[in-house]
C-alpha cells in the first residue's frame, strides 16, 4: 500500500503521479503551438500539402502589405477605448467605496455586463446600433437626434461602436478589481486625513491612487494586450467588414478562411512578442516605481 | 458649503444613474423585443415596453428551433468537467510545488508562470494543428483540454493560495502517520476551499461565455454550446429580431441566476483572482 511507503518514496511517486498530467498538458497546448508556430511562420504551408521554407518572406508580406498592416489602426481605437474604461471603471469605484444609497444596486447593476455571454452581447449591441434602434432613440429623446448615423455601417465610426460595445462589456471587471483594492485601504487612513481638511479629491490623489497603483498598473497591462488582442465583438457583430478586421480576425481569416497557415502564423508571433513586450516594459516601469 | 455638498451629492448621483442606465438600457432593450409579436416588434419603438408579458412563442421558437438544448447540454457537460479537471490539476500542482522542493521544481514553477505570458489567442493556429492531429477536431474532448490544458491562472491562483497554508500542519499529520496522498486530500484540498471558489467563478465565467474555442474546435451541430447556438441565430434569423432576442435572454437567464444568488462569492472571487 501507499502509506507504507517511506516518505521519501512517497515523495518521488507524488511528484511524477501529480506532475505528469499538467506538464504534459503545458508542454502540448501551450509550448508545444509557440514553438511550431515560429517554425511555421517561416514556411508557405496551407495546412495540408508540404511545407516550404521561404525564410522571413512571411513577415516582409506583413509589415508591407497595407492590408495586414492597416489592422494594426483599428487596435488604436480599442487602446483609447480602453483608457475610457479605466478611467470610468476607477471612478464608479472610488464613488461606489464611500457612502451611497443602494450602493449594492449601482455596484450590481455596473459589473454585470462583464458577466454576459459575448455572442449574447454582439447581438444586443447589433440591435442596439440599428437605425432607429436603442441608441437613436435614445439620442432623440435626449435631443441629440442629429448625431445619428449609421453605426455600424459608416467607416468611420464603425470602429468607435465597436470598441464602445467592449468598453460596455469589460468595463465592469476594472471596476469589480478596482473596488476591492480600494476596500483593503483602512478606514481611519481617510479619518486622520480629514482632520487635516482633505477634500475627497485630495483623498483619492493621495491616498486612494498610491494605494491601488499596483492594481492599475496590472489592469493596463490585461487592458492593452485585450486591445491588441480583441477578436469577439467585432468578430460576431461585423465579422470585420467595414475596415472594422483588428489584427486577430484577420489572423483567424488568413489561417482559416484562405488557407494561408505560414502567413497567418507569422501575424501571431508578432502580436504574441508585442503583448510580451508590451507587458515588460510596464513590469519594468512599475516595479522600480515602487 | 452646504450648496457645494449639494452640488457633490447631485453629480455622484447623476453619474451613477447615467452609469446603471448604460448597462441596463441595451439589455432592457432586448427584454422588451424578446415578449413583441413581430408585427409589434416593426411597428413600435424599441424602449416601448410589449403589450403582453406573457407571450413566450418566441422564446419557445428560440429555444427549439435553436437547438439550445443541446447548446445548454453541452455546456453542461464541458463545464462540469473542466471545473473538476482544473482544480485537481491546479491543486495538485500548488501541492508538489510548493511543498516538495527537488532538481527541476523552480524550472517547472518558471514554466508555468510563463506560460501566463503568452495569450491564447496568438498560438490559436498552430493549437489548431495539434488538436487536429490528436484526433480531437470535432470532438468535446477538444473544449475540455483546451480549456485544461491552457488554464495556468487557475495553477497561477492555487500556487499563491497554497503558501499561505502552514506547512506545520503537514508535519503533525506525518506525526500521525498520514500519507502525502492523505495530506493532499484530507488536509490541503479543504483548506484550498476560497481558492477552488474563486477558480469556479472565474473558469465558470470563461467556459460559459467562451465562443471561440468551441466554433473553431467543434462545428458539429451535436456538439454547439451556448455562445455557438446563439451565433447559429445570425444567418436564418437576421430580420426576426425577436426570436434573436428571446435566444438572447434564455443564454443570458441562467448568468443572471447565477449573478444574484453568488453575488458576494462573485465579488471575492474575482478579486482575488486577479490579485497577483
Amino acid at each position: 500500500m501507499f502509506s507504507k511507503l517511506s516518505y521519501k518514496r512517497q515523495r518521488s511517486v507524488i511528484i511524477v503521479a501529480f506532475l505528469i498530467v499538467p506538464l504534459t498538458l503545458l508542454g502540448t497546448f501551450s509550448f508545444l503551438p509557440v514553438a511550431n508556430m515560429f517554425w511555421y511562420s517561416l514556411t508557405e504551408w496551407n495546412g495540408f500539402s508540404d511545407k516550404e521554407f521561404i525564410g522571413l518572406e512571411n513577415y516582409r508580406t506583413v509589415f508591407t502589405d497595407p492590408e495586414y498592416f492597416r489592422v494594426f489602426t483599428v487596435s488604436l481605437y480599442y487602446f483609447f477605448g480602453t483608457f475610457l474604461q479605466m478611467g470610468l471603471a476607477l471612478y464608479f469605484a472610488t464613488i461606489l467605496s464611500f457612502k451611497v444609497r443602494m450602493k449594492n444596486f449601482f455596484k450590481g447593476v455596473i459589473f454585470f455586463p462583464y458577466l454576459l455571454n459575448g455572442v449574447a452581447i454582439g447581438f444586443m449591441f447589433l440591435l442596439f446600433f440599428q437605425p432607429e434602434g436603442g441608441l437613436d432613440t435614445i439620442l432623440g429623446l435626449v435631443g441629440l437626434g442629429d448625431f445619428t448615423t449609421h453605426w455600424l455601417g459608416n467607416p468611420d465610426v464603425i470602429n468607435i461602436s465597436l470598441a464602445g460595445t467592449s468598453v460596455w462589456r469589460y468595463m465592469g471587471f476594472n471596476f469589480i478589481i478596482f473596488l476591492g483594492a480600494i476596500s483593503s485601504i483602512p478606514n481611519d487612513v481617510y479619518e486622520a486625513s480629514e482632520i487635516d481638511g482633505a477634500n475627497r479629491w485630495h483623498q483619492f490623489r493621495y491616498i486612494i491612487l498610491p494605494s491601488i497603483k499596483i492594481i492599475v498598473s496590472l489592469n493596463l497591462i490585461l487592458a492593452i494586450s485585450g486591445a491588441l488582442s480583441a477578436f469577439e465583438i467585432p468578430y460576431i457583430m461585423t465579422g470585420g467588414s467595414n475596415g472594422s478586421a483588428t489584427f486577430v480576425i484577420q489572423t483567424v481569416d488568413t489561417a482559416f478562411k484562405y488557407g494561408k497557415i505560414g502567413l497567418a502564423s507569422a501575424m501571431a508571433v508578432i502580436l504574441l512578442f508585442i503583448v510580451i513586450i508590451v507587458t515588460a516594459v510596464q513590469r519594468k516601469f512599475f516595479s522600480e516605481d515602487d | 458649503m452646504n450648496g457645494k455638498h449639494f452640488a457633490g451629492s447631485f453629480i455622484k448621483y447623476a453619474s451613477l444613474i447615467v452609469g446603471a442606465l448604460a448597462a441596463i438600457l441595451p439589455i432592457l432593450i432586448v427584454l422588451f423585443a424578446s415578449f413583441k409579436t413581430g408585427a409589434e416588434y416593426t411597428s413600435t419603438g424599441p424602449l416601448t415596453p410589449p403589450e403582453n408579458w406573457t407571450n413566450f412563442e418566441n422564446f419557445k421558437r428560440a429555444f427549439t428551433e435553436g437547438n439550445m438544448l443541446t447548446g445548454f447540454k453541452n455546456t453542461l457537460i464541458i463545464l462540469l468537467v473542466s471545473i473538476v479537471g482544473t482544480t485537481l490539476v491546479g491543486s495538485m500542482v500548488a501541492f508538489v510545488l510548493d511543498r516538495f522542493k527537488f532538481r527541476g521544481s523552480k524550472l517547472i514553477l518558471g514554466a508555468f508562470l510563463l506560460a501566463t505570458l503568452i495569450p491564447a489567442v496568438t498560438t490559436q493556429v498552430a493549437t489548431f494543428q495539434i488538436v487536429n492531429s490528436l484526433g480531437l477536431f470535432n470532438t468535446i474532448w477538444a473544449a475540455i483540454i483546451l480549456y485544461l490544458g491552457t488554464d495556468i491562472i487557475a495553477i497561477y491562483i492555487f500556487l499563491q493560495f497554497m503558501s499561505s497554508i502552514s506547512v506545520s500542519l503537514d508535519e503533525s499529520a506525518m506525526l500521525d502517520g498520514a500519507s502525502y496522498f492523505t495530506i493532499y486530500r484530507k488536509i490541503i484540498l479543504p483548506l484550498l476551499t476560497p481558492a477552488i471558489v474563486t477558480v469556479i467563478i472565474v473558469k465558470g465565467i470563461n467556459v460559459y461565455n467562451d465562443f471561440y474555442t468551441p466554433f473553431l474546435y467543434m462545428p458539429k451541430t451535436d456538439l454547439q454550446v451556448i455562445s455557438t447556438a446563439l451565433f447559429k441565430f445570425k444567418g436564418p434569423y437576421g430580420s426576426e429580431w425577436e426570436v434573436i432576442c428571446a435566444g438572447i435572454m434564455l443564454a443570458i437567464i441562467p448568468t443572471f441566476i447565477a449573478f444574484i444568488s453568488l453575488q458576494k462569492y462573485i465579488y471575492n472571487g474575482l478579486t482575488s483572482g486577479s490579485v497577483k
